[in-house]
């Protein structure tokens, strides 16, 4: 029998991914959901937890959160209730959370995640279940005591639950944009990490590799990027291996991550844990959800990035890699689409926006809105290289200059001097120029190698004319010249 | 005011302007200033407050303007309902300093319907008693007997009307809050159907079987508050959309054609036959004005008492979980947070509110929820079929409200003797029947002895038909001597 110091151990993770929803007003109340307000100003009765006040549920936040079912590949629940998690805590204005335990709103979804297999199939990962819930508010904690602020008690969130189907970090982390990609489809969330609006807590255990059984599970929390979620799961990972490796045993139990050390330390063991005490909340009869709702919802939705993908694959006949950059946010689709249907290119555009856009989007840490670009700007840019009025490396210059923008790329690349004027190279004496100077100063090697037929010896001569140039002329009108000058 | 029978009266005097609103409140205030020193049914009285009230009603009318069916009705308010910029106590120390900021639905209802808020009542605790000797701010006597209680957990209402210090007193039903105390002091206690009453701006107790209603001192006043305060709230979800019926005009003189059911088991084992025998007489009387009566099984009452612990102190420990000290009322503070809650509810709450947290809390608990809240759960349910199955062959049950009539104040101090008083309630609450207590006569002592009428859900026109021809019928006009 192998010894815990010999076998080789897998993971495996759950995530559990809370998603804020932008909904007008909060999950139980008229209260406006926003972020930044005044400590306490958008509260009342109900979100402040005052003795009499009673919660109603927020319409928009079930068709919200029917939409994040449908864009996970979830069941919709035809009936839900409400249930109460109670325990204490300052920022929790009713000493309960209005939760839901065990008639999620959606279940059984799954993901199709962008890593692959030892067989080379795409990995998946079941979504067992996405629920409502409310938020708390927020503690702050300070010397002298702790200030409670109450303006997100009662927001609308999402809590999303995988299935413990994740390996790594790899995957984890995979999971995480794939979920993200699909959301940010829907309008629901704004998706940040940053603000709080995206949380996500990850269950770890390991086991001997061929082991059925589940390991002991640690809850891992407070990630502020994904990054920091795959981190925190590696450093669990081989924390956990450590110890059974020496032969120790683990613990259930809730550790936090420390972004600063890169560590996870010990929060709260499972004796520790409370008892929630879920019961079915009184206030709230169940609420029904016609299977009409459910179709005008999923009829109002937008094409997924799903099923996106694959008709970018079939229609548009892309590379995968491009196809799935395109499908990563939909407004990179939208714009290719847009721009496709003013000039019937796709893979040049394609190539355009996984290339160019996306140097720019990540350079200016920009959003597509912010760049201001308009898909006949882009169409227009393409047209001059055609026309060759501008080279590969003149438009790109021409490109980025345009952005934030609202000049033609004709009038921008005229201002660079770049522009090509002239209906073509032969006309211009400065290219006649550049062509005599650079024949005169390799005339003895590389002038010779061409006339003697040497293909690589053109590409050099052409370069140097391109030099001399400053990109300022199509290469491609370049060797006929050069030939007749060589030739003299 | 004695010479006002009951607020249908005064409505249609003031509407005739026989009366005024600010002297009908003047003869309120001084029925108040000579019996609530004995009595004490108030914890606030807002005289000018009301004086206000009554003075616009009386502008208002001069100048022609229509007013609501409550016009010049002084009413009290049980100390857990909100009416806003007054205290909402809860007859408790934990809500300490806390000043309702808006009024319960229904206390804008009796607003605008004209009534004139005279102050808020005495309670048990949280409305957690059924003598309201668990008030941790008061002691509330029967006008009937200063020595006995008036009954709880609204006792402060129910001694209020019955003392004609107001014509209309609201309280809270959760087990039977209202029906006991009513029995106790000899008026009319109504607890409509569960969803008929929205519950918004009432400290919840137990959310499921929470119910507010009125204390009057007719059947036709008790019809009347309903039809202002019934409705649905768009502010509580779990408030009925049914329709509002005209209520007065479900008052009848006879009872032809009425099923009374009568569950023997009520009366012969009842532990007060003198109590017994009041209700065997007014049956009878049913009987005799054309009702026919049909004797019914309801096999799983016996397990009410036991079901209702269970559920309504599992709500009642949640509910009360925001009395934190954190945001309002009595905060004591210690060198942590986590001391501070230990600290402020441990001194807040007194020792019965403390044994329900409890005892919710265990109920709910991961070890013990199936065997007790789970099982609790669906012993409710077979109840609810009980009276399903009960109502398909009667259209009203007749019982004694409570098993006696007033004990005295320290007579019951064993907490399990003191839960038996709404034996026959409860099995109402758990299954949002509506229900109300009428007075049909007195015991050897001349203390009131009230009788229970249950209808099926949302039939409270049944109710009130039922009880206002009997009432008509036995023509008591009970009145305390104070
Ligand atoms: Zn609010």
């Amino acid at each position: 029998m192998a010894t815990a110091t010999t076998v080789d151990f897998e993971a495996v993770i759950g995530l559990e991914t809370h998603v804020q929803l932008k909904t007008r007003s909060k999950m139980f109340c008229s209260c406006k959901v926003e972020f930044g307000a005044p400590a306490n100003s958008l509260t009342c009765p109900v979100c402040l937890g005052l003795p009499g006040a009673l919660p109603v549920v927020n319409r928009q936040a079930i068709e919200f959160g029917i939409r994040v079912g449908l864009a996970l590949n979830c069941q919709i629940a035809h009936s839900i209730r409400f249930h109460r998690k109670n325990y204490f805590y300052p920022d929790l204005p009713k000493g309960y959370q209005i939760t839901q335990h065990d008639t999620p709103l959606c279940f059984d979804g799954v993901l199709e995640l962008p890593v692959r297999d030892a067989t080379g199939n795409p990995r998946v990962c079941r979504v067992t279940r996405a629920h409502l819930e409310e938020d708390a508010g927020k503690s702050i904690h300070l010397e002298g005591g702790t200030l409670v602020d109450l303006n997100r008690a009662g927001t609308p969130l999402v809590e999303i639950v995988s299935a413990p189907d994740l390996r790594n970090a790899e995957e984890a982390h995979a999971y995480l944009t794939t979920l993200k990609r699909n959301l940010s489809y829907l309008g629901v969330s704004e998706l940040s990490m940053e603000k709080g609006s995206l949380r996500c807590d990850a269950n770890v255990s390991i086991r001997p590799v061929g082991e059925s059984r589940f390991g002991t599970k640690v809850e891992v929390k407070n990630m502020n990027s994904f990054k920091s979620v795959a981190n925190a799961i590696n450093f669990e990972i081989q924390r956990q291996k450590r110890i059974l490796r020496a032969g120790g045993t683990l613990h259930q139990e809730t550790r936090l991550w420390d972004e600063d050390k890169l560590e996870t330390r010990s929060m709260r063991s499972k004796e520790e844990a409370n008892d929630y005490r879920y019961f079915p909340e009184p206030d709230l009869a169940p609420f029904e959800i016609g299977r009409g709702w459910i179709d005008e919802v999923r009829r109002s939705l937008p094409e997924l990035p799903e099923k996106r993908l694959l008709r970018y694959l079939d229609d548009f006949k892309l590379a995968r890699a491009e196809a799935d950059y395109l499908v990563t946010e939909r407004e990179l689709g939208d714009f290719f689409e847009a721009t496709v249907k003013l000039y019937d290119q796709p893979r040049k555009i394609a190539a355009w926006i996984s290339g160019e856009l996306t140097h720019a989007l990540s350079e200016r840490n920009a959003s597509l809105a912010d760049l201001k670009l308009e898909p006949a700007r882009l169409v227009e840019l393409i047209s001059l290289v055609e026309a060759r009025k501008l080279n590969n490396i003149t438009a790109k210059e021409v490109f980025h200059a345009m952005l934030g923008t609202s000049d033609s790329p004709e009038q921008v690349a005229r201002r660079m001097g770049k522009l090509i004027e002239a209906s073509g190279a032969a006309e211009d004496p400065a290219v006649a120029a550049a062509i005599a100077e650079v024949i005169a100063e390799f005339n003895d090697k590389a002038v010779k190698d061409f006339l003697e037929g040497k293909e690589a010896a053109l590409k050099f001569l052409v370069g140097q004319c391109m030099r001399k140039l400053k990109g300022k002329v199509d290469p491609k009108e370049l060797p006929p010249l050069i030939e007749k000058a060589a030739r003299g | 005011m004695p010479a006002i029978k009951d607020s249908f009266e005064l409505t249609k005097r003031f509407a005739a302007g026989e009366s005024s609103a600010e002297a009908t409140l003047q003869a309120a205030l001084r029925m108040i200033d000579a019996r609530e020193p004995r009595v004490g049914a108030f914890l606030h009285l807002d005289r000018e407050g009301a004086l206000a009230q009554a003075r616009d009603l009386d502008a208002r009318r001069k100048q022609g303007q229509k007013l609501g069916p409550l016009a010049a009705v002084p009413v009290a308010i049980k100390d857990n309902i909100h009416v806003a910029g007054q205290a909402t106590t809860c007859a408790s120390r934990m809500l300490e300093g806390f000043k309702a900021p808006y009024d319960a639905t229904v206390t804008a209802r009796l607003k605008a319907a004209g009534a004139i808020i005279l102050g808020k009542t005495n309670l048990d605790e949280f409305a957690m008693g059924s003598s309201c000797e668990n008030s941790a701010l008061k002691q509330t006597r029967n006008p009937f007997d200063l020595e006995r209680v008036p009954g709880g957990s609204s006792g402060g209402s129910a001694a209020a009307v019955a003392a004609r210090m107001a014509l209309m007193a609201l309280g809270s039903d959760t087990g039977g809050s209202i029906r006991e105390p009513a029995s106790f002091c000899g008026v009319v206690g109504l607890k409509p159907s569960y969803g008929r009453v929205s519950r918004y701006g009432l400290v919840a107790f137990a959310s499921s079987l929470d119910q507010i209603g009125p204390f009057t001192l007719s059947v036709r006043d008790a019809a009347l508050s309903l039809s202002v305060m019934a409705g649905e709230d768009p502010l509580d979800a779990t408030s009925s959309s049914e329709s509002v019926p005209d209520y007065l005009s479900a008052l009848r003189a006879d009872l032809k054609g009425l099923r009374v059911g009568v569950v023997r088991a009520y009366f012969d084992e009842c532990p007060n036959q003198d109590v017994a025998g009041r209700c065997r007489q007014a049956v009878e009387r049913m009987k005799a004005l054309g009702a026919e009566i049909v004797e019914i099984e309801l096999p799983r009452a016996k397990d009410g008492l036991a079901v209702y612990y269970v559920v309504a102190s599992a709500e009642a420990s949640s509910n009360l979980s925001r009395f934190d000290g954190v945001r309002y009322g009595l905060r004591e503070k210690t060198s942590s947070a986590i001391q501070n809650y230990f600290a402020t509810r441990g001194r807040g709450f007194g020792p019965e509110v403390k044994r329900r947290i409890m005892l919710g809390t265990h109920a709910l608990s991961a070890g013990a929820y199936d065997e007790f809240y789970g099982r609790a759960s669906k012993v409710r349910t077979l109840m609810v079929n009980d009276f399903k199955a009960a109502f398909a062959r009667c259209d009203v049950i007749a019982s004694p409200t409570a098993p006696f009539t007033a004990f005295k104040a320290g007579e019951k101090s064993d907490p399990l003797s003191m839960y038996l008083c709404d034996i026959y309630t409860i099995p109402a609450n758990l299954a949002g029947l509506c229900a109300l207590s009428m007075p049909v006569g007195v015991d050897a002592r001349g203390l009131p002895v009230g009788l229970q009428l249950q209808c099926a859900p949302y039939a409270e026109t049944t109710l009130f038909g039922a009880a206002g021809a009997l009432e008509s019928d036995l023509n008591l006009n009970l009145a305390p001597t104070l």
